[in-house]
């Protein structure tokens, strides 16, 4: 495994403190290491009161826990993110485009561009879409991209969340933590603020309402599996924060043509529907039938223009880990323009002389599940016993096709606040961004998921993974 | 709002004020124990009668003593009306209707649950048993607080009172039915004072020993303090004070709707059964039948307004 030198560190760089970070560098050094220690844990009791806790699956004595939170914010230029955002927008703007043509004409396909298997045997591939008319043309209205740096100009795009991303009451609840904890640091520097995200939300999502009802004055409504769920925390958080209702599957109900909630005066028919459930479970009567979470009949609705469901159903062909390997093209044939942002180089197993250069080279791979999240079901090959990468092995010879395969990146570092002081961790990004008929909007900063485990290069929070604040400056 | 958030809150705020005189009854039966000579543990059953837990207490325990009594009432998982589960399910209902309330009232109630469940995670000896007690009525009173000081006085907060006097009046009504007879006129000759252990039992398990004297001076007799704790329309945990916080509740939602329901009837004869009635009157037509049937009406009526609000699908 490469040494530690051979990271890139955003606050330490080559030589000496780079510039976005030197006021929070001076800071650090004069600030006594007691009272560090004790704003972290008053940082813990405040999440813990606040409740942003997360559902463990599986584990029932530790049924919520928090994530991890550490206090030493990590810092991008003004410069560094206007050329971020121009990538994500380009980026975003394709996926969007991407999706429309899959479900319509599939132009990408007929001009051999994307192989016809690649949508058609692809179980994120959604038929029922096809032909459907989204309202305003926007198939992914909140998309999370996660980035990660391995030097001073080089960013990869590691993965698209064109589903239903999460994380973003992280990304408000650190800023809001971090400004009661450490007021003076936000009178030393000038961070761009997120604390729009919410009525940006909301506003984008009302510009997306089907053109035949609530124009005036939408009605929005954010669709949650239910208090067990990982995410509840941050299904409510937005509903809350948007001022809309936080709805259940059993709350819902066709009637009279349009998806309606019951209220306490009688049913009220709903134009806009933020679903943080699974494409599967939206409709039993028109995807999984067990499905006790969605709403019957909501996806006929849907088809003839009586709700707006965000992300559309279906949006899961576009951030599929075998088509993240043809973004390239895909944002080159829908733009014209060669992509800001790179990918990471990913071998696709599907191919047998592929196949075989990643089994010669397990050890130094980072191996993928198609369909796999949440940091499971995956092999980094430098860090793995001997035992693991048998293992493997095995299963890839079994399902080549389930499988990508990335070189094993240099993740930046950014110190975290440890016992025993400063210490460099491996961090990844993810921005989240909004996209109306009215525009792409990229909420300044994003969420910035740590490895707090020293050399571990796995950010996820069900893996041991913590958050930090992520400040834009402006400049 | 939705049917099932009315649902929620009404929940919420029914166990946070269960889980407050449950409290308070368990603070009264220890008090007694401690300062009446030749009580027994057998004084505990009409305490765990007056929480409505006897019978379960019964089904989970082969003989009757103080710490099980206790243990029942604070922490048995096994006992839904525990405070340990009044605060669980509270919170959970919190959870589920967060959007409906404010930042501070949600803080206050995980709060209270956070501290409550690590306050009850181990039996109580009985040195912390006090202190105990009053830090449980401390959480309640902060989530009453921040919700009285921090809501929108708007259909969210009148289902938050609805679910808040239900339980109370549910609560009164038990705790006068279990010691009806030491206040029937013919257990006494009439005027005469009863045993200071059952008044006192009958008062302070309604935090109602101050409020008495202010209105009806030192001497407790009979009359007077079922007149009190049943009509009275200044004492907070009255049956007449309670109904009519419901009823007020509901003529708001009524206005705010612009329609009238099946309830709200209900609740109107309910008020007149104890607004206006004469104390004498009710002693003559018997005490224990008034208290099962105003029992009876209240459950009636609190069927009436899940039906009529659409608590559940």
């Amino acid at each position: 495994m490469a040494n530690e030198t051979a990271y890139f560190d955003e606050m330490h760089g080559g030589d000496g403190t780079r510039a976005p970070y030197a006021a929070l560098g001076t800071w650090i050094e004069a600030a006594d290491p007691a009272d560090l220690r004790a704003k972290q844990r008053e940082a813990e009791d405040l999440f813990r009161l606040t409740g942003i806790t997360f559902n463990v699956y599986g584990r029932e004595e530790a049924e919520e826990r928090l994530i991890p939170f550490d206090i030493i914010p990590r810092v991008i230029s003004g410069n560094e993110w206007r050329r971020l955002t121009r990538g994500i927008e380009q980026r975003v703007r394709a996926i969007n485009m991407f999706l429309h043509d899959i479900y319509h004409r599939q132009e990408i396909i007929k001009a051999g561009r994307v192989p016809h298997e690649m949508i058609a045997k692809n179980e994120a591939f959604l038929p029922q879409m096809c032909g459907v008319n989204v309202p305003g043309g926007v198939y992914t209205h909140i998309v999370g991209i996660d980035l990660v740096r391995t030097g001073e100009d080089d960013f990869f795009v590691l993965e698209d969340n064109a589903r239903t991303p999460s994380g973003v009451s992280y990304m408000l609840e650190n800023r809001e933590t971090m400004l009661q904890m450490f007021p003076e640091l936000f009178s030393q520097n000038r961070v761009q603020q997120v604390e729009t995200y919410p009525s940006d939300l909301c506003a984008s999502l009302s510009a997306c309402t089907p053109a035949a009802t609530g124009q005036n004055r939408p009605t929005i409504a954010v669709l949650t599996p239910g208090i067990f769920n990982s995410a509840y925390y941050e299904h409510a958080f937005l509903a809350d924060q948007m001022g809309v209702e936080l709805v259940e599957g059993h709350d819902l109900r066709v009637v009279d043509g349009r998806v309606a909630m019951r209220t306490t005066r009688g049913y009220q028919p709903i134009d806009v529907l933020y679903r943080r459930v699974d494409d599967e479970f939206l409709d039993p009567l028109n995807f999984n039938p067990d499905s006790r979470l969605g709403v019957p009949g909501i996806f006929d609705v849907y088809r003839a223009g009586g709700i707006t469901i965000a992300n559309a159903p279906g949006t899961g062909i576009a951030d599929d880990k075998a088509i993240y390997s043809y973004m390239p093209e895909i944002v080159e044939f829908y733009t014209g323009e060669r992509p800001i942002l790179q990918n990471v180089p990913t071998h696709r197993c599907s191919d047998p002389q592929t196949l075989k250069y990643v089994l010669d080279n397990l050890a130094d791979l980072v191996v993928k599940e198609v369909h796999g999240s949440g940091g499971y079901g995956m092999l980094i090959g430098p860090t793995a016993s001997k035992k693991e990468i048998a293992e493997f092995r095995k299963k890839l010879e079994a399902r080549p096709g389930n499988y990508i395969a990335q070189p094993t990146l240099s993740l930046s570092t950014v110190p975290i606040f440890t016992k025993k002081g400063l210490a460099p961790r491996h961090v990844d990004l993810r921005p989240f961004v909004l996209v109306s008929p009215q525009g792409v909007r990229i909420t300044p900063g994003g969420l910035t998921r740590v490895a707090l485990e020293k050399g571990s290069l796995v950010v996820n929070s069900s893996q041991g993974g913590g958050t930090k604040d992520t400040w834009v400056l402006e400049d | 709002m939705l049917g099932r958030t009315a649902n929620g809150l009404y929940w919420m705020y029914r166990y946070l004020e269960r889980a407050e005189n449950t409290s308070r009854l368990v603070e009264t039966g220890q008090r007694l124990a401690l300062t009446r000579m030749g009580t027994s543990d057998d004084e505990w059953r009409p305490v765990l009668q007056s929480a409505g837990v006897y019978e379960a207490y019964k089904a989970h325990n082969e003989t009757l003593t103080k710490d099980a009594a206790i243990d029942w009432m604070l922490r048995a998982s096994a006992n839904p009306s525990s405070v340990k589960s009044c605060f669980d399910a509270a919170r959970a209902n919190a959870r589920a209707v967060r959007t409906a309330l404010t930042e501070e009232s949600w803080e206050a109630v995980n709060g209270a649950y956070i501290e409550v469940k690590d306050l009850l995670a181990r039996k109580l000896r009985e040195r912390d048993l006090p202190q105990a007690l009053s830090r449980i009525r401390r959480h309640t009173a902060l989530v009453r607080g921040t919700t009285h000081g921090t809501m929108l006085r708007n259909d969210i907060y009148d289902f938050v009172r609805i679910g808040t006097f239900l339980e109370r009046a549910d609560n009164t009504a038990r705790i006068l039915d279990v010691k009806y007879y030491v206040l029937l006129p013919t257990a006494f000759g009439v005027g005469s004072s009863i045993d200071n252990v059952q008044w006192e039992t009958i008062l302070s398990s309604n935090s109602a020993r101050g409020g008495y004297r202010t209105a009806h001076g030192n001497s407790p007799r009979p009359r007077e303090i079922a007149h009190f704790l049943i009509l009275d329309r200044r004492m907070p945990r009255s049956l007449a004070f309670c109904i009519s916080k419901i009823r007020d509740n509901l003529a708001y939602i009524a206005e705010d709707y612009g329609s009238r329901m099946p309830s709200h009837d209900l609740a109107d004869a309910l008020h007149r059964n104890c607004a206006g009635q004469d104390i004498d009157v009710i002693f003559n037509d018997g005490l224990h039948e008034y208290l099962q049937e105003f029992l009876g009406c209240l459950s009636e009526l609190a069927r009436q307004i899940e039906v009529d609000y659409r608590f559940t699908a």
